[in-house]
């Protein structure tokens, strides 16, 4: 059996060394307090929370799933008492500021959390998923009434929100919603609409639940430009029941403990969240964290793949290896990860998640800094970074987070596709972060026409001037030299990419849409070199220790076998100025 | 009532225990420790203590290396006040370790002390019973009950035949089995707060003490691989197995 074992060594790592952030945290007068000990502690006790209660609901809360009943939702055996731990345990405010009763900790930490989170019971997560986006904007947008009554109850966990967006006809087009608010005499609105897809829509978790919801006011002017926010709760402040209806949950692939609902309003009590028509710009303050957080599910996942596979890969023996370690005893067959084909895999497992966990928690890291940095000049930059980054890591963490799932499955064999074995779970589980919270190929359409055509390439130029810094630093040392170089030989290619793709759009509109994916791809490649040119960095001449010398033999590998797909996206990018041809209707 | 809470930095009970190539003990480098879980049990039932205002404050202890000081924040995140270590590199046997808490016992005069049974590394099952006997405190060990009141300490004990209670006048010396309580999370908060709590830092030097061992290791080994069991079809069978090819009856 697999048990869950934080990866705090190489969290601290990336935290300490490969973002030295306690020494940002000093430049930032909110987080002057933090330092790495203190850091590593909260990381430490949010493994063992995450390890020794999220983790044994994992399974059984696969199989036993959400169960509805006429309107009312019970979640699997356990999630209720967990999030209680989870609220009891001051979790769930990590991150929130200190006034609103948070922690005030960094995105950083929250990153860490939510990784292991993700890692142990992605299903869970989906409750408490979305608390600090909410929190976000209520605080960013809700009147003082409004914050006054609801902001430090999702604080203290005990209301958790959700976000009512998709309609059956209104999926990665938020324009195309029906949902109608009409103003009442009191000041408040009357929502009336159907809603699918509401994440913890209903519950026995929290006993009020706080629907955002997105819905049109009656001078709304169509599409997009005419949508707006509304606070809608189950129960309304004067205990009565809101007409909100849960109509049933989705049977689904994955996260099958997390409870999907299919919603009803009918004139039920709301509130106006900022601006009318407004609420797209309102509910993109949540959406910066949300994308990161959904990442970090890929994140997660992969980390589960890598650790589990690397368990089973040095049990399972099966058949003699062409060459064995030095020293390794003789026996009849050789445990799997031995072969080649295996070791293959499994460094490429950990070669990823470990690369993805530095660009991941850096995005979070950066956020931090456009929020809480002192120099405005830094700020901005960071803001401009994380912008740009935002999408790459919804997209690519969550591609690679199924494809690791896969090919962690693929060490199992047989093994690996019975339910005896946690890894099928996590394919599973893994699938659903490619497609909700703005499809990936939104991300990539996301990543290429509005960050950096849509600037002209003025973020993406900042990017490649930190990853050309790395590689500058990096050269001067034998051991990272080839990394280096390899690292400056691709931001080239991709700023020539990105020119290229800028100068066709003009004569073909339609070009960067068909290179996006390729593009985002080439970029999470050229990222990870970057990432992995840092590590090397930071860990040559301390070979002697087998964490630094892994990481170098990490790093050599990606450099090696990884990196070389660049070439590949490269080609596909040139390929796409082959029209795509319509599909007979 | 002070209570004073030893606890030991250990590897983590989850690590596969790999032995050195020299055999000259278990390979600690980059391995993941924690705190010994019995002393955990003890931390927990010291908290619990406070909590139902018995005991007024707790004085977390251990000996060490410096990075034990990552445990004692851990005790002040579950609940202790402040926190001493006794910092040492030297691989320390039972006997110091009891001497060293005994100076201590001796300056902080605690009503009670709470330590685990034993500590999951080297499974001695020796420095609470050796402290008892320098401070001549009473004892009660294996504690899976404690109910305080006035200066006596009931102490349910877990025995070979059962269950054994012992009353005990205090001060007293208590160690911990499995099943005295399951000990809590540490909270945010309180991990943030006990960043703040006063952890103070000693050498065996400086309370007087000698730490030099009579026992040395020769050498350390891993336990022979178990051999796979075999089913019988009677008991009659396994009777006669258990006489001839196991000697056992």
């Amino acid at each position: 059996m697999w048990h869950y074992q934080a990866p705090l060594r190489d969290m601290r790592f990336v935290i300490e060394e490969w973002l030295a952030a306690p020494a940002d945290w000093q430049r930032m007068p909110a987080f002057a307090a933090l330092d790495g000990e203190l850091a590593a502690q909260v990381v430490e006790e949010a493994g063992r929370f995450a390890g020794g209660v999220l983790a044994p609901l994992n399974a059984s809360g696969d199989r036993q799933g959400c169960r509805f009943d006429n309107g009312r939702v019970t979640t699997p055996d356990g999630f209720p008492a967990a999030y209680q731990a989870f609220v009891d345990g001051g979790w769930a405010a990590l991150a929130c500021a200190e006034e609103d009763g948070g922690q005030g900790l960094p995105q950083l930490l929250n990153a860490a959390l939510l990784e292991m989170i993700y890692s142990t019971n992605h299903a869970w997560a989906m409750y408490p998923g979305i608390a600090h986006g909410a929190y976000e904007c209520l605080r960013a947008h809700g009147t003082p009434e409004l914050r006054e009554r609801y902001l430090a109850a999702i604080v203290s966990g005990e209301i958790l929100p959700t976000m009512c967006l998709t309609e059956p006809q209104a999926g990665s087009d938020v324009g195309l919603l029906r949902s109608r608010a009409e103003p009442a005499a009191d000041g408040s609105y009357r929502i009336t609409g159907g809603k699918i897809f509401a994440s913890g829509g209903e519950h026995d978790l929290t006993a009020n639940i706080l629907h955002l919801v997105l819905a049109r006011l009656p001078d709304a002017p169509p599409g997009s430009r005419g949508i707006s926010l509304f606070l809608v709760p189950k129960r309304l402040p004067d205990g009565r029941h809101n007409a909100v209806r849960c109509d049933g949950i989705e049977h689904k692939l994955g996260i099958r403990g997390s409870a999907t609902c299919t919603l009803s309003f009918e004139q039920a009590e709301g509130w106006l969240l900022g601006e009318p028509h407004k609420g797209l710009a309102a509910m993109f303050v949540m959406m910066n964290s949300a994308r990161l957080h959904v990442g970090l599910q890929g994140l997660g996942h992969a980390e589960a793949a890598w650790q589990s596979a690397a368990q089973y890969a040095a049990e399972r023996r099966q058949m003699r290896a062409v060459r064995r370690p030095e020293g390794s005893a003789e026996a009849p067959a050789d445990p799997i990860h031995y072969h080649p084909a295996m070791r293959r895999t499994l460094l490429e497992l950990r070669t990823l998640t470990e690369g993805m966990r530095a660009l991941g928690y850096w995005t979070a890291h950066l956020l931090d800094e456009a929020e809480q940095g002192a120099d405005p000049a830094l700020r901005a930059r960071a803001e401009s970074r994380a912008q740009l980054l935002t999408p790459l890591v919804k997209a690519f963490f969550t591609e690679q987070g199924f494809r690791l799932a896969s090919a962690a499955l693929q060490v199992f064999g047989g093994y690996g596709y019975v339910q005896d074995y946690a890894v099928e779970q996590t394919l599973r589980d893994s699938r659903i972060a490619m497609i909700y919270e703005g499809s990936n190929e939104i991300q990539a359409n996301d990543l290429l026409l509005r960050k950096v055509l849509g600037d002209g390439g003025a973020a993406l130029r900042g990017l490649l001037e930190t990853f050309r810094a790395e590689a500058e630093t990096a050269s001067a040392l034998p051991e990272c030299s080839a990394f280096a170089s390899a690292l400056g030989h691709y931001c080239d290619r991709l700023a020539t990419a990105a020119e290229g793709l800028a100068a066709a759009a003009a004569q073909d509109p339609e070009r960067p849409y068909r290179a996006a994916g390729d593009f985002l791809r080439l970029l999470g490649l050229v990222a990870l070199a970057f990432a992995w040119t840092r590590s090397a960095r930071l860990c040559q001449g301390r070979a002697a220790a087998p964490f630094h010398a892994g990481k170098l033999e990490s790093a050599a590998f990606f450099f090696a076998y990884l990196l070389p797909e660049a070439d590949h996206r490269l080609v596909l990018i040139e390929a796409s100025r082959q029209p795509l041809p319509f599909l007979p209707e | 009532m002070k209570i004073l809470t030893a606890l030991k930095r250990v590897v983590d009970y989850n690590v596969k225990v790999r032995v050195k190539a020299d055999h000259s003990g278990v390979d600690l480098a980059n391995v993941k420790m924690s705190m010994n879980p019995f002393c955990e049990i003890a931390v927990e039932e010291a908290v619990r203590l406070k909590e139902r205002g018995i005991a007024t404050e707790i004085v977390a202890v251990s000996v060490g290396p410096a990075q034990a000081q990552e445990q004692l924040r851990t005790a002040l995140a579950l609940g202790a006040d402040r926190a001493i270590l006794i910092e040492t590199d030297e691989e320390l046997g039972s006997l110091a370790v009891a001497k060293l808490l005994k100076a201590v016992v001796d300056r902080e005069q605690p009503q009670l002390v709470i330590t685990g049974k034993q500590a999951i590394d080297s499974d001695n099952n020796q420095t609470g019973q050796m402290l008892a006997a320098l401070t001549g405190y009473a004892q009660g060990t294996f504690a899976s009950k404690l109910e305080l009141s006035g200066d006596k300490l009931k102490v349910t004990r877990e025995i070979d035949g059962g269950l054994q209670t012992l009353e005990l006048a205090l001060p007293a010396i208590v160690t911990t089995d499995l099943r005295l309580n399951e000990p809590r999370y540490a909270s945010l908060p309180n991990i943030m707060k006990a960043k703040k709590k006063p952890l103070e830092t000693v050498k065996p030097a400086d309370l007087g003490v000698s730490v030099a061992s009579t026992l040395k290791v020769l050498k350390v080994e891993a336990p022979a691989e178990r051999q796979a069991g075999i089913k019988v079809g009677s008991v009659a069978e396994l009777v006669e197995k258990l006489k001839n090819e196991a000697k056992v009856i």
